[in-house]
């Protein structure tokens, strides 16, 4: 196991390279101009007369792709992932801004997904063919089939324009206030967190309000198939001898199911969380942008609409080092639930 | 026609299959019930019966459904924007079956490094954010339906490449492989007439279920407004036009329900139809299926037993070969 975890570890940046590069290299079917633009001042902010030959050189967008893909390179090892024109500042401080934010929201919807599914899943299969099962049944196929941003759209509509109890954004002014202010400590930038750590529980709670719509968009449709599986797997695993010998022997139900059952039947849910994390974090761009929660989701939108590639770049590497790190995460968890499976 | 009489036998299978030949019909006589205007170029361009900026209801226009943001027929919309979804669909699932089968297939016949370096390259693709890379692939192409298929498919053959390895692995150790191998058959011979039609039924049985996920990927990526060009009848388009006017007014704040409604409806049902069609075919041929996860065991404990076709309704369970690491 150690070897394997070893040997992740070596590939990891060796994927990230392979990634950046190949995004990198993407980036280069523009024209030097064309990615010039994401640095041009507006026009009362020029101060100098220079050609856009000058510009470009400045940029150094005329040098050879591995060059300029080295010099990138060079940066980001040195923590320096470049300047971000569409926010304004650089790449690094918008990451270590945005980040918290959908990584907040994320986990919050990785919660509902895990959480959701393994328990309605176990419940459903426990009714097999009984009435709570063919409903949820149903409802499972619909709610794979109703997009995020229609879920989003729709709680927008009756949340917040119809009963206006739970606002879109990631605080109330009066909180936001709070959280500026010089004497809130912002230790991680989550503010659910931050709130409990510096003892406002008011802004914990008014954050948390803002994470509901958001989570529970972002988690329908994986919510939904996960329970599916969970619900399919524990079903097959009920039907093994050795869950008929447990209740042979006169063990409740209840522990042979939780015990005997749902370990193993677990393991196709684990196979699938490592798409279900990327699924998750890709939803960010979309319900994000939706509910106005500045994350990095709406974060690498705006980059990507105004040609920001340093940005989008650096979302690339934050989110792929998040999916590749996670992947591992699973495989190992996969391992200890199942012995039988040998890790190379 | 045995699968056929198993999927409508299945009441989800046949709601299901309704739905999609419901699409069908639609998408088919679309000239007829919905006729593009005389002299515009382009019928997949939505007809504007004005160039208000504010949504009207059915009631003031002369149009079934309303009109969204910016004039659109809303009606019009719906109608050809199932050709798009169909068009879409078809294209995306078509090819990426087509190339991952042919990738996957030959790679894990051929074995070796090509083996293992086409399989690091599905994950590569895998494990990566569609959306996110969908939206680095249209800022530097530009936008346009053309390019989202691009997207869809570059990240969408790896998982029928896998699927059809895991098929490959066990098939070129059958009996009959050999036996071809013995009488001097070529190894191209050898893997399109023999591995390869012996493998794709995994991935064939995924077919329906691939069409509702791949157009509910399109509808998310048109929704945020990379995919079709503005005004194409596409119906994750024609929700994104909705989005401003999603809060109403003060005083109704479901004013203009109809402009987000009507295409939710159309993408719900026609995947919803794809979903639903899509698990009652694997209920409906799923033995074989069964049989070589058995073969691979990783997965299942000794893979499903006596569970009664279509009776269930079960649901996937993946096997290791949705895993990142293979461990075979």
């Amino acid at each position: 196991m150690y070897g394997y975890i070893l040997k992740r570890l070596i590939a990891m940046p060796i994927f990230l390279l392979v990634l950046t590069m190949t995004a990198f290299a993407l980036s280069m079917v523009l024209s030097p101009y064309e990615r010039l633009a994401v640095f041009l001042p507006t026009e009362d902010q020029w101060t100098e007369e220079i050609s856009l030959d000058d510009l470009v050189a400045r940029y150094g967008l005329d040098k050879p792709f591995l060059e300029q893909y080295w010099e990138w390179l060079q940066g980001v090892l040195h923590g320096n992932l470049g300047w971000s024109a569409s926010a304004r500042m650089p790449v690094a401080e918008a990451l270590a801004r945005y980040v918290p934010a959908s990584v907040e929201l994320t986990l919050f919807a990785h919660i509902l997904v895990f959480v959701g599914a393994i328990s309605v899943g176990t419940y459903v299969a426990t009714k097999h063919n009984q009435l709570p099962d063919q409903v949820i049944r149903v409802v499972g196929s619909m709610g794979v089939a109703i997009p995020g941003f229609v879920v989003a759209l729709f709680l927008l509509v009756i949340f917040y324009g119809w009963l206006d109890v739970l606002p879109p954004g990631r605080l109330s002014t009066w909180a936001q206030d709070i959280v500026s202010a010089a004497e809130f400590h912002r230790y991680t930038r989550m503010n659910v967190l931050d709130g409990v750590l510096n003892g406002r529980f008011d802004v914990a709670l008014d954050a948390l309000k803002h994470l509901i719509l958001p989570s529970i968009a972002m988690s329908t449709g994986m919510l939904s198939g996960m329970m599916r599986v969970m619900r399919s797997s524990l079903l097959e695993t009920l039907k093994q001898d050795y869950v008929t010998t447990a209740r042979a022997k006169g063990i409740k139900e209840s522990v042979v199911i939780i015990r005997h059952a749902q370990r193993n039947a677990l393991l196709p849910v684990v196979t699938m969380s490592t798409g279900a994390i990327a699924a998750i974090i890709s939803g960010t761009v979309i319900i994000e942008t939706i509910f106005n929660y500045r994350g990095m989701g709406k974060f690498a939108v705006d980059a990507a609409k105004a040609l920001d590639f340093p940005a989008v770049l650096g979302v690339l590497v934050v989110v792929s080092s998040i999916i590749v790190f996670s992947t591992m995460i699973v495989d190992i968890l996969y391992m200890i639930l199942d012995p039988r499976v040998v890790l190379r | 026609m045995n699968v056929l009489r198993k999927v409508t036998k299945n009441p989800l299978g046949l709601a299901g299959m309704i739905l999609v030949l419901a699409w069908a019909v639609i998408a088919l006589i679309a000239p007829l019930i919905a006729p593009p205007e005389r002299g515009s170029d382009d019928p997949y361009m939505i007809r504007r019966v004005s160039y208000m900026s504010v949504p009207q209801p059915a009631a003031k226009t002369d149009t079934l459904l309303g009109t969204t943001g910016g004039g659109y027929d809303l009606f019009y919309g719906l109608i050809w924007g199932s050709r798009t979804a169909f068009r879409l669909g078809l294209e995306v699932v078509c090819l990426t079956m087509i190339i991952g089968t042919v990738v996957g297939g030959l790679a894990s016949f051929a074995g070796g490094w090509i083996d293992y370096l086409v399989m690091r390259t599905a994950e590569l693709f895998m494990c990566f954010p569609m959306i996110i890379a969908a939206m680095v692939i249209t800022t530097v192409l530009g936008k346009g339906l053309d390019k989202v298929i691009i997207a869809l498919i570059l990240f969408g053959w790896p998982s029928s490449a896998r699927l059809v390895r895991s098929e490959v692995l066990s098939v070129k150790q059958r009996d009959y492989v050999s036996a071809a191998e013995a009488i001097g058959a070529g190894r191209m011979r050898i893997f399109f007439r023999h591995v390869l039609p012996n493998s794709i039924y995994p991935v064939l049985i995924t077919f329906a279920s691939r069409m509702g996920t791949i157009v509910l990927a399109a509808a998310a990526l048109s929704f945020i407004g990379i995919g079709a060009e503005p005004g194409y009848a596409d119906w994750g388009q024609m929700v994104n036009f909705a989005r401003n006017w999603v809060l109403g007014t003060l005083v109704n704040p479901f004013e203009y329900w109809y402009t987000y409604t009507y295409p939710s409806i159309a993408i719900f049902t026609f995947v919803f139809g794809w979903i639903l069609l899509g698990d009652a075919m694997r209920d409906a041929l799923d033995p074989r299926l069964r049989g070589s996860r058995r073969r691979r065991g990783a997965g299942n404990r000794s893979g499903r037993k006596a569970s009664k076709p279509g009776a269930g309704g079960d649901d996937p369970v993946p096997n290791r070969s949705g895993q990142s690491v293979p461990s075979d």
